[in-house]
């Protein structure tokens, strides 16, 4: 052991150094960086401290005016959530049917030409980019406020997700499989439906089982806009300070949300 | 290869999803039923859906050319928005710690694992926005009701992926660094954070992308940044304002995105 | 009859796969395709149907002209000329009826293959071929559920719901254990010649190409240096082919080459 240590190294003291010079010049140029901005940003943030000192003491008056629920109101919201649910559900199905052409376009070996691949990435991130209140906000402008909006304004956000995921499961298909279905002759169509798609077809139901728990949890919010759902009902009982049937809403988009996400799970699984 | 003379051709098909006959009747009325009451519960209403669309060209046109004639106004939304997510980022990245030690099920103690699941638990299914607007009716218009927002959603995201990170330790270290005799914050410090860092770091920065996404919105709510000025020319039909402030937005999303990914390529 | 003159093809990173190969089989025969790893061996099967597009020269079968084919043309010749290739390249998720059924994607519409309704005749025909390659009742088993050889019967009895005028066969056996490997190779031999058709055969096993063959074809480096029977076969000519040193390991390594051939199969 000892004369392993000693092999090579110099007779004087050796200093030790987690990182080189170099490493740490770079370590240390990065934290000032991120403390300069996080001092720069909580100096000049228009915060009325008075008010975040008093957060606690308006956070515990807000809570006690929410309980205890008022529970009769939950016959009222069956309405809105199952609408909210609807919008979910159909605005998938929407992305979904959006998103064929453009996953196709979207993925390397799929795309017809470098003008596609291109137009199919600017869907991509316009969709993706631009968050579903906002898209809530256009629609709810274009087809008037209420569930249509709402729908539409999911499956186009959903879009960019679906798409994305699922070229990039198309991109990494087995090229084998693709070879034996051109080999026999099929037509292109042919070639998709019988050499990719079933290949893809676990990355779609995986894709399109979570982005329907995503849609879930955004139709909640996007009534705040007008574009339908719980989100409005939720809108109005809190302008009228009704908080303890806020709270009722509050518990019921939790039940759901988490529900969801326990069935798109068990989908998910199911998949192989 | 002279076919033997079957008596009656051998059908085939391919095998259904669902082999129970019945139980595949039902799913598929089952589901048949729901999607058509679903449409119909939607009340879509075609001669609507179609005057939206002449009403949809219109906003399109009336976007271009973008008009950024108000750029101090975009501009000071949008560094609000900056400030709100970088503020709220590294508060909210440091209380994650402790969270996420207390939602680990191989270091902490039963009931503070259970609080501190509770804690993500309801974090991370309420959407931000949501989040958003019962602060703002708690505290009033402002950033402060966007920055405490920004800060739940964080503990709740980086506190559970923490802590799974935390779960699948590998229990030699730990038990090594016991074995030197240190105390539970050695333990931590050396047998702990040395194996979770770099999963941290790609934490923080993925999150800090999910900030600067989120904080550009909250403003439609009333929780500060530029979300307020990009509702505010909906509002009143400034439309080529609008697009202005969704490219700036776009803007922001893409390079917080290459940023994130910048970051986590080199820190692997 | 096949015949192929001075074919050449050199991949878009300057490889020279093929450097003038020139080849007649004038009917029903099994010729076995040897050669070291990298010497081309399938790039030139696979340029026949064109999976991988030529360089040069010209491929003639039964006359027809392959390399000037536009796409129509070419998927017509392709329904002719069944393949079987070394990673089986059977659609996994897929059953095992599903996946001979696709020997006839080439005769049938895209909404019979989208819903799977195939003709009766061809359903007869896939449940004697089934019968043929000894899977009788397996039609309903998915392809991942098999094993190798199993996967590889099911290769073949797709080639051959082509009913095909030449069968190509890329390194059938290289992925399967001695005893399968030799069952498969015959197999496919007594086929080919129960249909009277010609039959290409990559192999790396010298052995198994000198005991199954009629004829062998040496590959190194892309040129034919080798054109005869089994018996002609001697130490001369294999150190021709694999080089005058230790040719016994040369031909133990295989690989090299499929990195290309996979590159270009998704453009056709």
């Amino acid at each position: 052991m000892s004369t392993m240590i000693r092999e090579g190294a110099a007779p004087m003291p050796r200093p030790w150094h987690r990182y080189s010079a170099r490493e740490r010049l770079a370590r240390f140029a990065a934290w000032l960086v991120a403390v300069a901005v996080i001092a720069w940003s909580a100096t000049t943030l228009d915060i009325y401290w008075p008010f975040v000192l008093d957060a606690p003491e308006q956070v515990a008056d807000l809570a006690g005016r929410m309980v205890p629920p008022d529970w009769p109101f939950f016959l009222q919201i069956i309405d809105p959530m199952v609408e909210t649910l609807n919008i979910a559900t159909l605005g998938t199905i929407l992305g979904a049917v959006l998103s064929v052409p453009v996953a196709l376009m979207a993925a390397q070996n799929t795309t017809p030409n470098q003008t596609t691949l291109w137009l199919a990435r600017v869907i991509v991130v316009g969709s993706r980019s631009v968050n579903e209140l906002v898209w809530a906000l256009i629609f709810a402008v274009v087809f008037g406020p209420g569930a249509t909006a709402g729908m539409v304004a999911i499956g186009v956000s959903s879009v960019g997700f679906i798409s994305k995921l699922i070229a990039e499961g198309i991109e990494e298909i087995d090229d084998g499989q693709v070879d034996a279905i051109n080999a026999t002759g099929a037509g292109r169509g042919q070639v998709l439906i019988y050499g990719v798609l079933p290949q893809v077809m676990p990355t779609i139901i995986g894709v399109l089982t979570f982005r329907w728990d995503i849609n879930i949890r955004q139709s909640s919010i996007i009534g705040l806009v007008g574009a339908g759902g719980i989100g409005i009902t939720l809108s109005n009982q809190m302008d009228s300070f009704a908080w303890d049937n806020v709270s009722v809403i509050l518990i019921a988009i939790f039940a759901v949300v988490m529900a969801s996400e326990w069935v798109s799970a068990a989908l998910r699984r199911r998949v192989t | 290869m002279s076919a033997p003379a079957t008596v009656s051709p051998r059908r085939w098909r391919r095998p259904p999803v669902i082999a129970t006959p019945w139980l595949r009747w039902v799913a598929v009325a089952g589901v048949i039923a729901y999607l058509a009451f679903a449409v119909v519960d939607l009340e879509f209403d075609y001669a609507r859906f179609v005057r939206g669309v002449p009403r949809g060209v219109d906003m399109v046109v009336s976007m271009f050319p973008p008009d950024f004639s108000r750029w101090d106004l975009l501009l000071g939304g949008l560094l609000e928005s900056l400030q709100m997510a970088f503020f709220a980022t590294a508060i909210g990245v440091v209380v994650s710690i402790p969270i996420a030690v207390g939602a680990a099920a191989n270091v902490a103690p039963k009931w503070l694992y259970a609080v501190c699941r509770g804690y993500i638990g309801v974090s991370r299914t309420f959407p931000e926005v949501l989040i958003a607007i019962f602060f703002v009716k708690a505290f009033g218009f402002g950033a402060f009701a966007g920055v405490l927002t920004l800060v739940i959603a964080s503990t709740g995201f980086v506190g559970k992926l923490l802590a799974e990170e935390i779960e699948a330790i590998d229990p030699g270290q730990v038990e090594a660094m016991r074995a030197t005799g240190a105390g539970p914050l050695g333990v931590l410090l050396f047998g702990v954070a040395p194996q979770v860092m770099p999963r941290y770091i790609g934490l923080v920065i993925y999150r800090l992308d999910i900030n600067l996404r989120e904080s550009t919105i909250l403003g439609i709510v009333g929780a500060g940044g530029i979300g307020a000025v990009l509702y505010n020319s909906f509002a009143r039909y400034e439309y080529d304002f609008s697009l202005a402030i969704l490219l700036a937005i776009i803007a922001v999303v893409l390079v917080a995105e290459w940023f994130s990914g910048f970051v986590r390529a080199r820190t692997k | 009859m096949l015949e192929i003159d001075n074919l050449t093809k050199t991949y878009a990173d300057g490889l020279q796969a093929l450097r003038g190969c020139s080849l007649t089989v004038p009917g029903a025969e099994v010729v076995a395709v040897i050669g070291p790893s990298g010497a081309g061996k399938s790039t030139f099967i696979r340029c026949i149907n064109r999976l991988v597009t030529p360089t040069g020269g010209s491929i003639r079968l039964d006359g027809t002209e392959l390399t000037a084919l536009g796409e129509r043309g070419l998927r017509g010749v392709r329904r002719h000329i069944g393949m079987i290739f070394q990673e089986y390249n059977l659609i996994e998720r897929l059953t095992v009826m599903e996946n001979v059924l696709a020997g006839r994607l080439g005769a049938v519409s895209f909404m019979q293959a989208l819903l799977r309704r195939f003709p009766q005749a061809d359903v007869d025909r896939a449940f004697e071929l089934l019968a043929r390659v000894g899977l009788e009742g397996y039609e309903n088993s998915r392809a991942d559920a098999l094993s190798g050889g199993q996967r590889q019967r099911v290769g073949i009895a797709r080639a051959l719901m082509q009913e095909p005028r030449l069968l190509l066969v890329d390194e059938p056996t290289s992925s399967l254990d001695p005893k399968v490997a030799r069952s498969i190779l015959a197999l496919i031999c007594e086929l080919a010649s129960e249909l009277g058709i010609p039959a290409l055969i990559n192999i790396h096993d010298v052995g198994l190409a000198l005991r199954f063959a009629r004829r062998v074809i040496g590959l190194s480096a892309g040129e034919i240096v080798f054109d005869g029977a089994p018996a002609e076969v001697d130490e001369a000519a294999l150190s021709r082919i694999y080089g005058a040193d230790d040719w016994r390991d040369a031909f133990r390594q295989e690989g090299e080459e499929d990195r290309h051939v996979a590159g270009e199969g998704m453009a056709s």
